[in-house]
């Protein structure tokens, strides 16, 4: 099994020209950015040939002058390798990964549903988590959004079956 | 050519135990199609750590689950002690391990019953939820919960486990032991279980890959895979134990592997209590955890937990990030039911185990914070409000009971 630091070392010279950052943080923890222009790219040689094939989750993040995305993959030897890409404030969008991973389509779902990430080639489906008549343009997970936000008329709508 | 016909599983629906959707378009007896929707367990709960300090989102996170508090709060505060490079003590990583696999067993027990009751095995479930109160027991006594044990803090834990009741955990487990052999005679030899379960569910090694199927559902078609080896945490690097899995690939292989991860956890706790090591049960944590970002795994009953804490510095994370196992598994479960029978639905969707509580986290009511005053009810106004509300919108009269109330 190789060391955190030896898989650091090895990504950030056989991919120099996709990486924008990559450090060893732990044992068993990497953790590395890539230009979002190369993002396909990185993944597939991360997951096709460096062996990171499990997918454990998606987590999106508001940086407030952008937004970042973190697919946390895993190896079989117990390595996490966190991929970081960023998206711009305005229109963010990345583009989808469930043609290499099914199970990703509701961890997909949930950047468009909290954070209004775009992800693009995402087959239409039901949406998740939110509920099916959540006001547009309402993304919770937003640094700038709070409960007072929501939309009144919306709410009043659909105000939990008191009116029924 | 027989008729297509479309049948709403759920939201709300006896035959699920929380609330998630299932449209089943039916050709025949079978299922041609399914549409799953999650989603209605939604709370917030990553959104609600944002605004709480990292000491209040510990005990809101072991609330995202009933079942598993244990699992998300450990995976949560090993996130943290990673970020504020805290070092726990020997004694607190046995004392976590220790709740951890109690808090397997019970959950495995459960699902015993469950299961059982969803094929109508009623005496099984009586059976498995007899023995499940003797850890419930033990739960209660070791940290005065029998759930949301709380027994985590950053840093440590904040209860110890005395010679007595080291005593008593051995006597529980040896008597569970002895319960679980026969269970595990019943799942190897009782003929109608076998064949009532078998080839139901089934999902093919390739495709539990592919869907990327966790914990037991996993381990079930062949994937070996545990996080306590593959990323050993707490004190599963020190103890020994074998990472069961079965290639039946369907229902009868998740509860064969089940049953015996029972017996595994029971040995697991006997070496944890014998090489118990002496000590002090915590360190002290800083209230501002320095800014970094961690993730941290954690090996619940239902599989693989994922935890992402990012930190700004402040005593309040800047993101929290959860995936529960159940979000894992619930694409498998589209593929398990496809071609199957109708009938067979309640039992394959409860193979997995699922939690949709864990899945779906939280929302803290928010419909109702902008209007929370004229909200409150107190209890003889809800009474009436539900009396009257039962008369107009069912003609159910329940005057009689509000004469009662006085």
């Amino acid at each position: 099994m190789k060391t955190a630091n030896e898989i650091a070392q090895k990504l950030k010279e056989t991919y120099s020209s996709y990486i924008l950052d990559i450090s060893a943080q732990r044992e068993r923890r990497v953790w590395v950015e890539v230009d979002p222009k190369y993002f396909r790219e990185s993944f597939e040689s991360f997951v096709l040939k460096e062996g990171f094939s499990i997918l454990s989750t998606i987590s999106g993040l508001d940086l407030k002058d952008k937004f970042q995305v973190i697919y946390h993959m895993s190896s079989e030897d117990g390595v996490v390798l966190s991929i970081k890409v960023n998206a711009e404030r305005e229109n963010p969008s990345v583009p989808t990964i469930t043609d290499l991973f099914p199970a990703a389509e509701l961890s997909e779902r949930e950047l468009e549903d909290l954070l209004g990430i775009n992800v693009t080639g995402l087959i239409q489906g039901r949406r998740y988590p939110l509920p099916d008549n959540w006001p547009k343009g309402q993304y919770p997970l937003r640094k700038d959004w709070n409960i007072s936000m929501l939309d009144k008329k919306t709410e009043k709508e659909t105000d939990g079956g008191k009116n029924e | 050519m027989s008729k297509k016909v479309v049948i709403p599983i759920g939201p709300q629906h006896p035959a699920l135990k929380e609330p998630a959707s299932f449209d089943v378009t039916l050709k025949g007896e079978r299922v041609a199609d399914i549409l799953v929707k999650v989603g209605y367990n939604h709370r917030g709960i990553e959104k609600a750590c944002e605004e709480r300090t990292f000491l209040q989102s510990v005990y809101l996170v072991e609330r995202v689950c009933g079942i598993c508090s244990h699992s998300h709060s450990t995976c949560f505060i090993q996130a943290i002690e990673e970020l504020a490079n805290l070092k726990i003590p020997p004694r607190a990583a046995y004392i976590r391990s220790l709740i951890g696999e109690l808090e397997r067993i019970h959950s495995h027990l459960l699902w015993l019953g469950v299961a059982a009751h969803e094929i109508g095995f009623d005496t099984l479930l009586m059976y498995s939820w007899r023995d499940r109160e003797i850890v419930m027991d033990l739960l209660a006594l070791l940290t005065g919960n029998r759930v949301n044990y709380a027994v985590n803090v950053i840093g440590g834990v904040r209860k110890d486990v005395s010679e007595e009741e080291k005593d008593q955990i051995l006597k529980a487990v040896d008597i569970l032991e002895e319960r679980t052999k026969y269970y595990v005679q019943v799942a190897t030899e009782e003929v109608t279980l076998i064949e009532r379960l078998s080839k139901v569910g089934y999902i093919s090694h390739e495709d539990a890959l592919k869907y990327g199927a966790v914990g037991p559902t996993g381990r079930a078609s062949g994937i070996k895979r545990d996080i306590r080896k593959d990323d050993p945490y707490a004190a599963y690097g020190e103890v020994d134990f074998e990472v069961i899995t079965d290639d039946h690939c369907d229902v009868y292989g998740r509860a064969v592997v089940r049953v015996k991860e029972l017996m595994q956890s029971y040995s697991i706790i006997r070496q944890l209590l014998k090489k118990l090591p002496q000590g002090p049960l915590s360190v002290v944590a800083p209230r501002l955890i320095p800014a970094g970002e961690a993730v941290s795994r954690y090996e619940a009953p239902r599989g693989e937990d994922i935890h992402f804490v990012k930190s700004n510095g402040t005593d309040k994370p800047e993101r929290v990030k959860l995936r529960a196992p159940t979000l894992a598994n619930v694409q498998s479960v589209a593929k398990m039911l496809e071609d199957g029978y109708l009938a067979d639905v309640p039992i394959v969707i409860a193979a997995i185990d699922p939690c949709f509580s864990c899945t779906d986290r939280m929302i803290v009511a928010v419909n109702n914070v902008s209007t929370a005053k004229e909200d409150r009810m107190d209890w003889k106004t809800l009474r009436e409000f539900s009396i009257d509300w039962y008369k107009k919108n069912r003609g159910v009269d329940f005057t009689k009971l509000k004469k009662l109330d006085k």
